[in-house]
């Protein structure tokens, strides 16, 4: 029996996955994806509770799918950002490793 | 909506290959494990009925973001990730964190009663949803759809800058 639980679970899994990566790795690019997934957990959690709460007239609440089209599109557009601050700073100082990058001022 | 006899094993798939994009030592291997665990995610999202969200998710994510990220991969010489020793202590230390955190999220899901719904039945005369949702799109929400644009607009103008000035 699959319930809202269940989709919730799996949800805070993917999400606290993400969050580990962020806190372990210490590549750029891989703390990059790591929050691509913390991004994809909160849509995951948002389209169950759109199908699981549905409006008086039996609809699943598509406010929360409209929602869900923003943060896609705000996460490819901060995808694109991030990625050239990446190329600009590899460019800079040869390294993706964030224990090398550890001053603001270049 | 899915069976139960689909939905885990999908699950379990998609948060293993979740799994593998934090622990594979190789950038393009973890880039690689980041498009299977989307495209999971996109067949979660179709046994939820919404098919609009889940083709968006496989062609903005496995498709275009992912393409990206492989091509800043390749472009970035990073053979050097992989000589690195692990430090085991701090590693720990932030594996004990996550797990703190996922202990204190899965006690509230379960103390809640509204986790413990089952799928309700849509009713019967319902429309498609990319449908309602672009209805939504361009009535409700049509404002923060411009703003959408102009943000669009202004990351591609600042990776253009970022990319064409020199960092020193």
């Amino acid at each position: 029996m699959t319930t809202l639980g269940s989709y919730l679970t799996v949800s805070a899994i993917l999400f606290t996955i993400g969050f580990a990566g962020v806190m372990l790795r210490r590549n750029v690019i891989i703390i990059f994806m790591a929050l691509e997934l913390m991004l994809n957990a909160a849509n995951l959690s948002l389209v169950a509770f759109s199908r699981f709460r549905l409006t008086p007239s039996g609809l699943p609440n598509y406010n929360a799918q409209v929602l869900v089209f923003f943060i896609i599109t705000v996460a490819a557009a901060e995808v694109a950002v991030g990625l050239a601050i990446i190329v600009a700073l590899y460019r800079a100082r040869r390294t993706t490793h964030i224990g090398d990058i550890s001053q603001l001022k270049f | 909506m899915m069976p139960p006899l689909l939905f885990w094993p999908v699950a379990a798939v998609m948060l293993v290959f979740g799994a593998l994009v934090i622990i594979n030592r190789n950038p393009v291997a973890s880039a690689l494990s980041l498009v299977v665990c989307f495209l999971g995610l996109s067949v979660l999202f179709m046994s939820l009925d919404a098919f609009f969200i889940g083709i968006i998710q496989v062609l903005v994510y496995a498709g275009a973001v992912m393409v990206l990220f492989l091509f800043i991969i390749m472009l970035l010489d990073l053979r050097a990730e992989e000589r690195r020793r692990t430090n085991w202590l701090a590693s720990a230390g932030g594996a004990l964190v996550a797990f703190c955190f996922l202990a204190q999220i899965l006690a509230v899901i379960s103390s809640t009663k509204m986790s413990r719904q089952s799928f309700p039945t849509l009713s019967p005369q319902r429309v498609d949803d990319v449908h309602s949702v672009g209805l939504l799109l361009f009535g409700n929400y049509n404002l923060p759809f411009q703003v959408i644009a102009v943000l669009i607009l202004a990351a591609t103008i600042g990776v253009i800058v970022l990319s064409k000035r020199e960092l020193r």
